[in-house]
């Protein structure tokens, strides 16, 4: 593979033999290999350093092990085999699957919600920055606004010392050298910056007004901000971090105590926002069953989902046996083209078919209404109980080519024996399909009946491409309504729909729907004895 | 039903076809056959009229819901050309977008799954059986219910990788990846087993390795399987909406035909319908040529136990 001039035969072989002792695939994949590995372990340093920066240690720590394996597995030819195999797929699994398993059970016993997204530093920083004024009669440092990778920096001159120092947004002052002054003593050039002209500033203004370049890594000690470019003032909060009381004090010597709940406390008890993430234990657990503002609307959406799950899981199973059961007859003709139209809706883009459905059910303008009911103006969307209707109805139409597909399939298997033998002892047509073919077919199809359940449980598309959950619970503040299932729930709940973020409720929801799915896919699974085919 | 086979087993074991039967008259081909055409006829017009209805909403020149009623009553490709007029709007960048989201995601995860599935069924090693059963419980977690662990996750990574952050299409494709495993490789490892060891063992005797005899033969001899991945991966990516709206959902250039076509309606119904529609019918028809073309296989993947 990899020579081009052509070789003796004995030049050839001992080529091929080297080839093989180093790499069985030859020397192109090596190379390839190789690279690939080089660009991951390329962005592992860069990460490490980040985080390294960031003190960030776990994640440093999953990182340098995490490629190190990695590393361990693949340079070593024809070693660690099934490794090599495994691993690609398995570090995708590891971090998507896994990890976001673990995480989620983690931010399920926080509060992380709107106001406590940030750890325990950046909210301290982001209460104080609220609250700052001019230090009174501080001095004024001339300055100019700068540019150095892609970012806004402020070079100003020390009053007192005339040291010139540079600082951003991100970094705070430090000094440096080579500024080149005007005539008036402001900075007009300096060594890897490009300064910018008045024109700029005019230009950025937003920009440069949002500038606050942090005077030392202690936010106490405030920040520099200028509202022209040319000169900047000391800005410090009115309050400020006391280590030692653990908690924020104002400068009349107001004192906000650490709530214990990821906030600071007013003096009349009400939280200084932001607050930051901090854990709960179970309590979005316990909220979710307990209190009724949110237990209420759970409690119907399980129901709901329940039996929207369970009722699609009936109805489709039974068009598609039904429909399965009647083509199942050799003399019919003309069968091949029923067929490929009955596949249609499953071939159709499920996201689509929510869509299309919800115009034909438009109350207004919808082809139900309008042409099939003769201008009929029936809610079928935004009524409880017709929304449901409609929802089972779609889902009817999108699930029954796929129970036919199947019970076609196991159909077929049933062995002709069984139902000759029932045809001489005399049983009737429904007797044989009772007693004899459905227990015949549910060997091969209940694991798909679970799987089917278990999909339609979390059906999303549907449900939110049709109704969008609605129409809304009017006694909830949540955005919850009658056609949500849990998945739907969590998604709004967790703000993804527009309006409040409750990662933390959310996630709790997850957990939920994942115990009630997995352990009814457990019980069922293990009735089939599927699980006991394995490998 | 009085259904008579047309063949039936000889006491030797031999399958024989039945003498002809007499043509059936009228009254007892209703009773037998036409029924069942009457039946399937329902099933089709069920089946199909939401799909005619909106190949004819996307051709009718008035716009609207409400003129979309009668069918085919005019007939203008107008929907289309003003489909990929409007720039707040980029439907053709949210072709691209779901096409090279959905095509890399099935392209990678066929490759993961394959070599994956070869390790199981070739090799052994400790901890395959567990493997194979950890593999089957973690799907039980579906990766939408971690929909908010993985904005968080990717927020994070985003501060390190920016072109891995919220919004980057990359990123979207590697949380996908992140179900590669799974069913698929479930689904593989069966049909790998069904192609016979002594294959390998032969090529193994003429000194091909493990690369090349995953590559060259087994490969080609499981392609049914690795298509029928592909598609399920191809399709599942291409309606995910859920991570989709979450990751890449915030700007109009990265977005989905999912999320976009789900804009499209969700803010206007009537006015937007005609132009929805036609977006609908040319975001289905990659999907629905996949599945047609691949038909056969896919309804014996189908009974191995994969659901859409």
């Amino acid at each position: 593979m990899s020579a081009k001039t052509p070789l003796s035969v004995e030049e050839r072989e001992v080529a091929a033999t080297k080839a093989h002792a180093t790499y069985s695939g030859g020397l192109w994949p090596w190379v390839f290999k190789i690279a690939i590995l080089g660009v991951l372990d390329a962005g592992a340093l860069y990460a490490a350093l980040v985080l390294l920066n960031e003190n960030s240690w776990g994640a440093l720590a999953a990182v340098v092990i995490g490629t190190a394996i990695l590393n361990i597995i693949f340079i070593p030819p024809n070693r660690f085999l099934p490794a090599k195999y495994l691993a690609p797929g398995l570090v995708f699994l590891l971090i998507f699957q896994v990890l976001a398993i673990i995480y989620t059970t983690y931010i399920a016993f926080t509060n992380q919600s709107d106001g406590h997204i940030l750890n325990r530093d950046d909210a301290i920083a982001a209460v104080m920055a609220q609250k700052v004024e001019r230090v009174p009669d501080s001095p004024s440092y001339k300055s100019a606004v700068a540019e150095k990778d892609g970012q806004l920096w402020l070079i100003v001159i020390d009053p007192a010392t005339k040291a010139t120092s540079a600082g951003s947004n991100d970094t705070p002052l430090a000094e440096v050298t080579g500024v080149e002054l005007s005539a008036t003593g402001a900075p007009k050039a300096a060594e890897g910056f490009t300064v910018l002209s008045f024109a700029d500033v005019v230009k950025r203004t937003q920009e440069v007004r949002a500038l606050r370049v942090p005077i030392t890594d202690d936010p106490n000690d405030g920040y520099l901000s200028t509202t022209t470019g040319t000169s900047a003032f000391i800005f410090r909060s009115t309050i400020t971090y006391d280590a030692a009381k653990k908690a924020m004090v104002g400068s009349d010597g107001t004192i906000f105590p650490d709530g214990g709940r990821g906030s600071f406390l007013n003096p009349d008890g009400t939280e200084l926002t932001p607050g930051w993430k901090v854990g709960i234990g179970f309590e979005n657990f316990t909220k979710a069953f307990t209190d009724k503002a949110i237990a209420q609307p759970l409690m119907r959406v399980m129901a709901w989902t329940f039996a929207f799950a369970i009722l699609s899981v009936l109805t489709t199973f039974a068009l598609g046996l039904f429909l399965a059961i009647m083509f199942n007859e050799p003399r019919m003709r003309g069968q091949k083209w029923y067929r490929v139209a009955m596949i249609l809706p499953y071939a159709f883009p499920g996201f689509l078919s929510g869509l299309v459905w919800a115009g034909l059910f438009n109350q207004e303008f919808g082809f139900i209404n309008q042409i099939l009911l003769n201008g009929a103006a029936i809610p079928w969307l935004t009524d409880p109980w017709l929304g449901k209707l409609a929802i089972l109805i779609v889902n009817l139409w999108l699930g029954f080519p796929y129970m036919f597909l199947v019970a076609t399939g196991a159909l077929q298997s049933i062995p002709d024996e069984a139902l000759e033998a029932a045809k001489v002892d005399g049983a009737s047509p429904w007797q044989t399909f009772m007693q004899i073919k459905l227990p015949l077919l549910m060997i091969p199809l209940a694991p798909l009946l679970i799987s089917s359940f278990a999909f339609n449980f979390n059906n999303f598309n549907l449900i939110y491409m049709l109704t969008r959950g609605g129409p809304q619970f009017a006694d909830t503040a949540l955005n919850v309504g009658s056609t949500d299932i849990l998945i739907s729930m969590v998604y709004k709940v967790a703000g993804f729909d527009g309006g409040r973020h409750d990662f933390g409720l959310a996630s709790a929801l997850s957990i939920i729907v994942f115990l009630i799915v997995g352990s009814i896919s457990y019980l069922g699974f293990r009735q089939t004895k599927t699980l006991e085919n394995l490998a | 039903m009085s259904t008579q086979p047309t063949t039936f087993t000889a006491h030797d074991g031999t399958v024989q076809e039945l003498p002809a039967q007499p043509r059936m008259g009228f009254a007892k081909w209703l009773g037998v056959i036409g029924w069942r055409h009457l039946i399937g006829i329902i099933a089709v017009v069920f089946s199909a009229f939401p799909l005619v209805y909106v190949v004819s909403a996307s051709l009718n020149p008035s716009g609207t819901l409400t003129g979309s009623n009668q069918l085919f009553s005019e007939v203008s490709i107008d929907a289309y050309k003003n489909l990929f007029k409007d720039p707040s709007r980029p439907y053709g960048q949210w072709y691209i977008n779901t096409l090279i989201i959905a095509g890399v995601t099935a392209v990678s995860t066929v490759f993961l799954g394959a070599i994956a599935a070869f390790a199981f069924s070739r090799m052994r090693f400790k901890g395959r059986r567990m493997g194979l059963m950890s593999l089957l419980l973690v799907q039980m977690f579906p990766q939408l219910l971690a929909v908010v662990a993985i904005f968080l996750l990717l927020t994070w990574i985003g501060d390190i990788f920016p072109i891995l952050g919220i919004g980057s299409r990359l990123a979207l494709i590697l949380v996908y990846l992140g179900g590669a495993l799974g069913v698929n490789t479930y689904l593989m490892y069966g049909f790998f087993n069904t192609v016979p060891s002594s294959l390998d063992e032969a090529a193994k005797v003429d000194g091909a390795g493990h690369a090349r005899i995953f590559f060259t033969i087994i490969l080609r001899l499981v392609a049914p399987i690795l298509a029928v991945v592909g598609l399920l991966s191809f399709i599942g990516s291409f309606n995910e909406y859920v991570i989709a709206s979450v990751v890449v959902g915030n700007s109009a250039d990265t977005q989905t035909l999912a999320i976009g076509l789900f804009q499209y309606v969700s803010s206007e119904t009537n006015s937007n319908w005609v132009i929805f529609s036609a977006g609908a019918v040319l975001a289905a028809l990659p999907p629905m040529a996949l599945f047609i073309w691949l038909q056969k296989y896919i309804v014996a993947g189908l009974t191995a136990g994969a659901v859409k």
